[in-house]
C-alpha cells in the first residue's frame, strides 16, 4: 500500500510528497523515476522523478506540479490516504563518478530531481556549483537544500523577483567561460534543457539531461517515450532518461511533446471544473 | 453485404437439427451437415462500440456443428493442437449435450479454453488437419473446433458451473511467477494446485498482460481474464502488482533475499519493433502496443471518462498483417479514424492474422492494401504525419518462414495520404531481466534459453515460458508452455524434499 506520509505545499502549484514505498526506497539510486496512478480505473499513468528516498523508513519524495488531470487528482491526497499505484524505481540511474568540476543546472520542478544528483555527485568527491531558476521567487525550489550541498548557489527568476533576473542559460554560459566544468547536468522543462545544450555545446563540455516523454507503461512496452538520440531510437523509460545532451534531437522531442497538447488542454479545463480549483491555484 | 442475425442462425440450427438430431448418422451425413457461421454483431452497430464482436453460438448451432465432427480414429487435430485437447472427445461431449463432460475433457489439457476459443489461430492449428475441411476442399469447411470450444467454456461460466481446483496440503516452498499473462497464468495454477505458495509478480496496475493491454475488448472482454484471476485469488495465488522485476527488486534477490525456492519468467515479448524508416519518430505514429494500451488498459476509448488522452486521426494506416495489425486497425475505426487501412508486404494468403479477424475486419470497412511495403513517412511542418511513401512489392521464393518473400518493384514508389502510422511488425524480447541477472542465457534475438521438455533456464530453479522464450507467439503455446514448466518446477521441488 502507497500511503502517503507527508505532503507539503511548495507553491501555488508545486507539491511535495512523501510516500510509503519500501520496494522502492531500497533499489532507487539518483537519476530514476516512477510511474504512479491514482484515480480510479481511468486515470492516467504518469512519470515522476524521485526527488529523494529514506531506505530505513521505506519512503520516497516527490516533487510535482499539478499541470494536469492526474497531478491534480493526486494534489487532493492528505497523508493517511493511498495511492492506488506506484511502480518503480524505473530507469538506469545517473551515473556517477569524480569527474572533477560539476555544475548542476535546474530549472522549475527539475531542481527536484537534480537536488539528489547534485547529492550524489558531491559524494562522489566532486566540486559543485549549482543553478536554479524559475518563473518567479515562488517557484524556487529547494535552494536551502541546495545551499547545503554548495557554497556556490546562483538563483535566477524569468521576471526577476528574487536572485539575478535572467535565464539559468546566462550563468551557465558564464561558468562555461571563467569556471570550465568538467560535467554539466541540466533539468528541467525541455526547452530549457534544449537551451542549455546550446549554451554548453560551443564549448564541447559533457553535458548530460533527463528527460520526461510520453509514457505509458514505463517498462519498455509501449514505446511512446522514443527519442532519436544520434540518429538512433532510444526508449527514455529503458535506455534514459538520462542521455548526452549533445545527441538529443530536441526538435523532434518537443513536437513529440505536443502530441496531445489540444486534448491535454481541454482534459486541464475538465479538471478544473471538476475538482473546482481556481485557475492558477494548482 | 449480407449480415445474418443470431436468431436467424439459431433458427436455421434448429432446422437442421430435426432433420439430422434424432437418427443414426452416416460419414456422409455429417459431411452434408452444414458448418455453422459466428454469429456477430451487425458491422454498422459494432464499429460504433467496443462490445464483443462474435457473439458465441446458440445451443442449437453447436449442436449442430457438433454432429459434423467424423470422430476420426487417427484424430488429426488433436496433432494440430499444442496442447493436444482430446478435441473428438469434447466434441462427443458437447453433441451429447453434455457441456459439463465436455468443459472437463478440454481442461485436463487446457486452463483457459474460454480464452483459446477465442483467440487461438484454429485454422493453422487444429482445424487445419481436420478431415471434414480436407473432404470438402476448404480450410473453411473444417469442423469449428474453437467456437464449440468457446461454446462450452463459456456454458460453463454463465451456469456458475466453475470449480475452484483443489489444492494440495502446503509444502513450505515458495515459487514467483513473473508476469501475469497466460504463460503465468497457467504456470501459477499448477504451482498452486500442487500446495506451494504462489507470488506473482506484475508490473502494470492490471493483471492478465497481453490479454489485457493488447487484445481489445471487442476479441476478448476483460470480465473472462478477470474471472481466471478471480479463480487463481481464490486458490491462493497471491499477487503483486506494479512489481517490475529487475527494477523493483532484482530476479537474485527474489531468490537469496526473498526466499523463492524457484521462479518461472513469463515477462512476454514487450519491447515494440519499428521499422527504422526516415520518420518514424513524427507526431502521429504509435507502435501498436502504444496504441492498444491507450485504449485498452487505460480506457481511453471512453473520452469523457478516461485521462490518457489519444490522437485524433482521420487516416490511419496499420503496418503489419498479424491479428496485432488487425487489433489496431478496427480500434482505430472505433475510435472515429474514418479511412484504415491495412499495408501488408504480402497478399491475404501469406497474412498470419486469424481468418475471422481479417473476415470481420473487412466487413467494418477497413481496407487491405497488399504487396506494398513503408519507405517512409512525411511530416508537415508541425512534425505531424501527412504521407507515407510505399513501394509496390511481388512475390518471390519463400524465405526461411516458408511464407514467399516480399521483393521491392524499383520505380513503383508512391505517396499516399495518411495522418496517423500505427506499427504492429513484432515485438522484440525486454532486455531487463536479462540485464540484472547473472547467468541467465539468452539468443541473440534476446529469447530466453530454455530445455526443450522442462522450460529450464541455464540458471538452477529458474524456468521460462511464453513469448520470453518463443519470440511473438500464440496464447495456446504460451500456455502449454507455462504447464511443462510448471511440471517441472513441481518435480524439481519435490525433489528437493520437505522443508
Amino acid at each position: 500500500m502507497f500511503t502517503v506520509l507527508h505532503k507539503e505545499k511548495l507553491s501555488a502549484e508545486v507539491f511535495r510528497m512523501e510516500i510509503l514505498a519500501p520496494n522502492i526506497a531500497r533499489e532507487r539510486k539518483a537519476g530514476q523515476f516512477i510511474i504512479l496512478q491514482q484515480g480510479g480505473d481511468f486515470a492516467e499513468r504518469i512519470p515522476l522523478t524521485i526527488a529523494d528516498a529514506d531506505p530505513d523508513k521505506g519512503s520516497i519524495t516527490i516533487v510535482f506540479q499539478a499541470v494536469g488531470e492526474a497531478t491534480h487528482q493526486l494534489a487532493t491526497l492528505e497523508p493517511g490516504e493511498n495511492i492506488e499505484n506506484v511502480l518503480g524505481p524505473l530507469g538506469q540511474p545517473t551515473h556517477i563518478e569524480k569527474y572533477g568540476k560539476v555544475l548542476c543546472v535546474g530549472g522549475g520542478v527539475g531542481v527536484a530531481p537534480l537536488h539528489p544528483i547534485a547529492q550524489a555527485m558531491k559524494r562522489a568527491g566532486n566540486e559543485l556549483k549549482i543553478i536554479i531558476g524559475a518563473r518567479n521567487k515562488e517557484l524556487i525550489l529547494l535552494e536551502k537544500e541546495m545551499r547545503s550541498l554548495s557554497d556556490d548557489v546562483i538563483v535566477c527568476t524569468d521576471d526577476g523577483s528574487y536572485g539575478r533576473k535572467a535565464l539559468v542559460t546566462e550563468p551557465l554560459k558564464e561558468l562555461c567561460e571563467s569556471w570550465k566544468p568538467d560535467l554539466v547536468v541540466a533539468i528541467g522543462p525541455p526547452i530549457m534543457m534544449k537551451f542549455c545544450t546550446a549554451t554548453t555545446r560551443p564549448y564541447q563540455i559533457p553535458t548530460v539531461v533527463s528527460l520526461n516523454t510520453i509514457m505509458i507503461d514505463g517498462t519498455g512496452m509501449c514505446g511512446g517515450c522514443r527519442v532519436s538520440i544520434n540518429g538512433e531510437t532510444k526508449f527514455v523509460c529503458v535506455d534514459g532518461p538520462e542521455f548526452d545532451a549533445f545527441a538529443v534531437d530536441w526538435d523532434n522531442l518537443l513536437l513529440r511533446l505536443g502530441t496531445y497538447r489540444s486534448e491535454e488542454q481541454e482534459a486541464h479545463h475538465r479538471c478544473h471544473i471538476g475538482l473546482e480549483i481556481k485557475e492558477g491555484d494548482a | 453485404m449480407s449480415h445474418v442475425s443470431f436468431e436467424e442462425l439459431d433458427k436455421q440450427a434448429q432446422e437442421v437439427l430435426k432433420i439430422y438430431g434424432n437418427k443414426k448418422l452416416t460419414v456422409k451425413d455429417r459431411i452434408a451437415i452444414p458448418g455453422q457461421d459466428m454469429p456477430a454483431q451487425h458491422p454498422l452497430e459494432r464499429v460504433k462500440n467496443m462490445q464483443e464482436v462474435a457473439l458465441g453460438y446458440s445451443e442449437a448451432q453447436v449442436k449442430v456443428e457438433a454432429l459434423r465432427c467424423l470422430q476420426c480414429k487417427n484424430a488429426p487435430c488433436v496433432k494440430g493442437c499444442p496442447v493436444q485437447i482430446d478435441i473428438p472427445l469434447f466434441i462427443a461431449k458437447a453433441a451429447e449435450g453434455d457441456y459439463a463432460g465436455s468443459i472437463a475433457v478440454i481442461k485436463e489439457s487446457s486452463l483457459l479454453p474460454a480464452i483459446c476459443g477465442r483467440v487461438c489461430p484454429q485454422e493453422s492449428q487444429c482445424q487445419l488437419t481436420c478431415t471434414v475441411g480436407k473432404s470438402l476442399k476448404s480450410i473453411d469447411k473444417a469442423v469449428n473446433i474453437g467456437r464449440i470450444e468457446r461454446f462450452v467454456a463459456d456454458w460453463e461460466s454463465k451456469s456458475n458451473q466453475r470449480e475452484t481446483p483443489t489444492v494440495a496440503a502446503p509444502t513450505g516452498k515458495r515459487v514467483g511467477v513473473v508476469g501475469s499473462g497466460p504463460a503465468s497464468m497457467t504456470a501459477a495454477a499448477d504451482l498452486r494446485r500442487e500446495g506451494h505458495e504462489v507470488v506473482m509478480f506484475e508490473a502494470l496496475h492490471k493483471t492478465g498482460g497481453v490479454l489485457v493491454y493488447g487484445i481489445p475488448e471487442f476479441r476478448l472482454p476483460k470480465r473472462i481474464v478477470k474471472e481466471e484471476f478471480e479463480t487463481l485469488l481464490a486458490m491462493g495465488v497471491k499477487i503483486e502488482r506494479n512489481f517490475l522485476v529487475g527494477r523493483t527488486a532484482k530476479l537474485g534477490d527474489l531468490m537469496e533475499r526473498e526466499g523463492f525456492d524457484a521462479i518461472f519468467l513469463g515477462t512476454g515479448a514487450g519491447l515494440p519493433r519499428f521499422l527504422n524508416i526516415a520518420g518514424e519518430n513524427l507526431v502521429g505514429v504509435f507502435s501498436a502496443n502504444e496504441y492498444l494500451t491507450r485504449s485498452n488498459l487505460m480506457r481511453a476509448y471512453d473520452r469523457n471518462k478516461a485521462g490518457t488522452p489519444l490522437y485524433g486521426s482521420r487516416k490511419v494506416a496499420v503496418f503489419g498483417g498479424g491479428n496485432v495489425a488487425m487489433d489496431a486497425a478496427r480500434t482505430a475505426r472505433r475510435l472515429g479514424a474514418e479511412e484504415v487501412t491495412i499495408v501488408y508486404r504480402r497478399t491475404e494468403t501469406e497474412m498470419p492474422a486469424r481468418r475471422e479477424e481479417v473476415a470481420h475486419a473487412k466487413e467494418e470497412g477497413i481496407q487491405f492494401l497488399y504487396l506494398h511495403s513503408p519507405l517512409r513517412i512525411l511530416g508537415n511542418e508541425k512534425g505531424r504525419v501527412h504521407k507515407v511513401e510505399l513501394i509496390t512489392c511481388e512475390l518471390g521464393d519463400p524465405d526461411d518462414s516458408g511464407r514467399r518473400s516480399p521483393i521491392e518493384i524499383p520505380g513503383s514508389e508512391a505517396l499516399y495520404d495518411f495522418d496517423t502510422v500505427i506499427v504492429a511488425i513484432g515485438n522484440d524480447s525486454n532486455p531487463l531481466i536479462k540485464q540484472t541477472t547473472k547467468g541467465l542465457e539468452v539468443n541473440r534475438r534476446g529469447n530466453i534459453i530454455v530445455e526443450e521438455e522442462t522450460c529450464q533456464t541455464s540458471m538452477k530453479g529458474v524456468y521460462a515460458g511464453g513469448d520470453i522464450v518463443l519470440g511473438a507467439a500464440t496464447v495456446i503455446l504460451a500456455m502449454g508452455q507455462g504447464r511443462k514448466a510448471a511440471k517441472a518446477i513441481n518435480a524439481y521441488l519435490a525433489g528437493q524434499g520437505e522443508v
